[in-house]
């Protein structure tokens, strides 16, 4: 089926993108990221897929929705698996009286919830969705928050009645007796504030839903109204919270850095480096403690080690940045300042740290991936397939485990990444063991990488210490620059956009969330099995609500 | 009686132990099993108190928490019950997944208007009495959100709050500290006064008939339960 344009591996020009979308495109609007072309609302699907069968791009990596004094605007930001730094830009612009657009869910499942959130926040329409409700906020919310008219004084009323009766009938399947239940918004298994509305026949799923929106805390608004250079720092640690702190913050350092243009000293990258991967083994440490949990109740011993070893890290991140949890560490051009005083005493921690890494990774095997009851468990259950992942736009640990190789830290390099040797770990076995496996070798990995920057930050010349750019006080980019970025977060891309308009806040900032793409799967991935197994593989997942609803 | 002397040779044959014990011990009532209570009632085993006193000095020594997580704040109360702070050592650090199991709720997280209705419901649930620990500004004020379209302005707006810790997130001591708080306010019997709180559960058919209710008449049956926020009105 591949013909000429479909090259893996080969760059596809920008004259090779203008020959496919041809007369479809009314025009150019290139961001700095990537090419962008403008069309008309109706040949979206057949200009998606197009790219993604001719040209390659299977991956939609984020959807932006937004309103002009003109017009709204939906923007696809397309990618390749095989090769990131490939993107195109999708612009589909839509009048203000009459804002409908044709739906990409057809091509891109991932559109699904993608365009949800876009009616729910901006007020487009999507032409042909099969669902088109509110994804974020309530059902009964009136207005659309994220457009220009928005009165955010308006009372708003939020019904409790979302959760269904358990007892009337569903309707769901006349032949069989199925039964409705609901699971969260306050449940110990669900990691926070999830609702997932399920459909039982006896104890297997037939029809899972999750229902997000229960921390919800307005991020995009709250970065719209902070100003570049301080303001909107603190909240990307709030976004996944798990001790991911840096990792965000890196996402937004590196999106306004494109921005504005600033070179960062190459110090304060490998600085940046080790703590962000520091962030990452106290995450993924999460991740298992949580998912011993979920699997078999576990408080006592496997949730203890993993909390053992977090404490371990925080300790070592408090050192560096001042705070356990929300560092606010990262500055525009650098980093806030230097390793803390003595360096030697610093370091000599980390290496404990990572001297005993090994032992306790063979203990959390011992415990955990040797038990054979967690085995039977996890071992072809929760199936996701590297097919189904793409076109869900999953990334991080949740697609490595499903044998797709994409980690943006290799494959659209930043940071000091590149001058160091570690490898990506994939897995082929697209279950929930594979996922548990993943992150344990990822946490390796993790520790290769810092023991690299210590080494490097013990012997840096005293006099090259430089670890902030001169960034000047007040940003103001020029205006209509527009530019999508990611980071490998822990959980996945982890993505940005901003639209300049002139002023020292951004007119758009768009937070493209790996849990969001990773959730959505949930369902592709338990209908059709046990109860027990659709608890397995939400914790399998790793989501953060915070990130999800953000 | 004959069958009197291995009794006296066994009582005998004790002594040395004995001996043992009171030069480890000293002479003078054994107290190896006294406790800080125990002390307290002196020579005699008996006390004279108030039965609500004696409940409250129960109830704060053992307090059931409510497992519930929210945001941010929750991965540092995970880190409060778990090993190196371990919250139980205070008597306080059970957590029950079920709120009708649970006395204590530490709200450890942002609310927002989704949230609201689900967080009221699971607070009516817990028996009484029952008491609630508010973790981190965002239970405040709504924190660094507070100026969000879609966040309350801090837990207080919905159920009463006790016990207030300031942080964001707040370190496993401070909330260490605040439920120590807690358990001396309940031990002291003294409670925080129940009053209306702006936002309640009611039912959508008693809502005055404004103009928002009007035009979600359709979509809201006249029973089910709703909650009205009036954000002009917030703090
Ligand atoms: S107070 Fe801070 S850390 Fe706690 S939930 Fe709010 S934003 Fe998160």
């Amino acid at each position: 089926m591949s013909t000429g344009l479909e090259r893996q591996g080969r760059e596809v020009t920008e004259d090779d993108l203008e020959a496919l979308i041809g007369d479809r495109a009314l025009g150019r609007d290139d961001h700095l990221n990537a090419p962008g072309f403008v069309i008309r609302p109706d040949d979206v699907q057949d200009v998606l897929f197009d790219l993604r069968d001719e040209a390659g791009f299977d991956h939609l990596s984020c959807l932006t929705a937004q309103q002009y004094e003109d017009r709204y605007e939906s923007i696809y930001h397309m990618k390749k698996y095989a090769d990131p730094t490939q993107e195109v830009s999708v612009v589909v612009p839509t009048s203000i009286d009459d804002p409908v657009s044709q739906s990409a869910e057809p091509v891109f499942r991932t559109a699904d919830w993608h365009e949800r959130e876009a009616f729910d926040l901006v007020g487009i329409d999507y032409e042909g969705h099969p669902d088109p409700r509110r994804i974020l906020l309530p059902e009964t919310w009136q207005g659309h928050p994220l457009s220009k008219d928005y009165d955010q004084e308006q009372p708003q009323v939020v019904t409790l009645s979302e959760h269904a009766n358990p007892i009337q009938p569903d309707h769901h399947d006349q032949e069989s007796d199925t039964m409705f239940l609901n699971i969260g918004p306050h449940h110990p298994a669900t990691h926070g504030v999830l609702h997932l509305e399920t459909v039982l026949d006896g104890e297997t799923v037939v029809d899972v839903d999750p229902d997000v929106g229960y921390l919800h805390r307005c991020e995009e608004q709250m970065c719209q109204s902070g100003t570049y250079r301080h303001q909107i720092m603190p909240y990307p640690d709030r976004w996944d919270y798990v001790s991911a702190g840096l990792l965000n913050e890196w996402a937004y350092a590196r999106v306004a850095e494109d921005l504005a243009d600033i070179e960062v000293p190459e110090y304060a990258q490998v600085i940046r480096t080790m703590g962000a991967e520091l962030c990452r083994i106290a995450s993924h440490m999460l991740a298992l403690a949580t998912f011993a949990l979920d699997v078999y109740g576990d408080f006592t011993a496997v949730f203890q080690y993993g909390m053992r070893d977090r404490e371990v890290v925080q300790d070592i991140l408090e050192d560096l940045t001042g705070q356990r949890l929300m560092f606010n560490y990262f500055r525009l051009g650098g980093v806030a300042w230097d390793l803390p005083e003595p360096r030697g005493e610093f370091l000599e921690k980390t290496r404990d740290f990572l001297d005993g890494l090994p032992a306790k990774v063979d203990e959390y095997h011992d415990l955990l991936t040797g038990n054979e009851i967690f085995q039977v468990r996890t071992h072809d259950t929760g199936v996701l397939e590297p097919e189904v992942a793409k076109s869900y736009g999953c990334t991080g640990p949740v697609a490595r485990a499903s044998g797709v190789d994409y980690d943006l830290r290799r494959d659209d390099p930043y940071g000091y990444y590149e001058n160091l040797e570690w490898d990506v770990v994939t897995r082929q076995g697209c279950d929930n063991y594979a996922r548990v496996l993943c992150r344990m070798e990822e946490v390796e990995e993790s520790a290769k990488i810092i023991e690299q920057c210590v080494d490097l930050l013990e012997d840096w010349p005293e006099d090259d210490r430089e670890i902030q750019a001169n960034v000047p006080r007040t940003l103001k980019p020029d205006p209509d620059t527009e530019v999508y970025r990611a980071v490998e977060g822990a959980k996945g891309e982890l993505g940005i956009y901003i639209r300049s308009d002139g002023t020292d806040k951004p007119g758009r900032f768009k937070i493209r969330s790996p849990c969001f793409h990773n959730l959505s799967a949930l369902g592709e991935m338990s209908e059709g099995e046990y109860v027990p197994d659709l608890i397995a593989s939400l914790g399998s997942l790793d989501i953060v609500l915070g990130e999800v609803d953000r | 009686m004959s069958s009197d002397k291995p009794r006296q040779e066994i009582y005998d044959s004790t002594a040395p132990s004995s001996d043992t014990r009171e030069s480890r011990m000293g002479a003078g009532p054994d107290d190896r099993f006294n406790s800080r209570l125990r002390e307290a009632f002196g020579a005699t085993p008996f006390i004279l108190t108030k039965f609500d006193q004696f409940m409250n000095w129960v109830r704060g020594n053992s307090m059931f928490m409510l497992q519930f997580g929210i945001a941010c704040c929750s991965i540092e109360m995970m880190h409060t019950y778990a090993i190196k702070h371990d919250l139980d050592r205070f008597g306080a650090g059970v957590p029950r997944a079920s709120p009708r199991q649970a006395d204590v709720m530490i709200v450890p997280g942002t609310i927002v208007s989704k949230f609201g209705p689900r967080m009221k419901r699971v607070y009516d649930q817990m028996p009484e009495p029952k008491f609630v620990v508010g973790m981190g500004s965002c239970t405040i004020s709504g924190g660094p959100f507070q100026e969000g379209y879609n966040v309350v302005k801090g837990a207080e707006e919905i159920i009463p709050v006790d016990i207030h810790v300031p942080g964001c997130p707040p370190r496993p001591e401070a909330l260490v500290y605040g439920v120590a708080k807690l358990q001396e306010r309940i031990r002291n019997g003294e409670t925080s006064p129940v009053v209306v709180k702006p936002y309640e559960l009611e039912q959508f058919g008693d809502l005055p008939k404004d103009e928002l209710v009007q035009k979600l008449a359709s979509d809201i049956d006249e029973d089910d339960l709703v909650m009205r926020y009036n954000w002009a009105d917030s703090p």
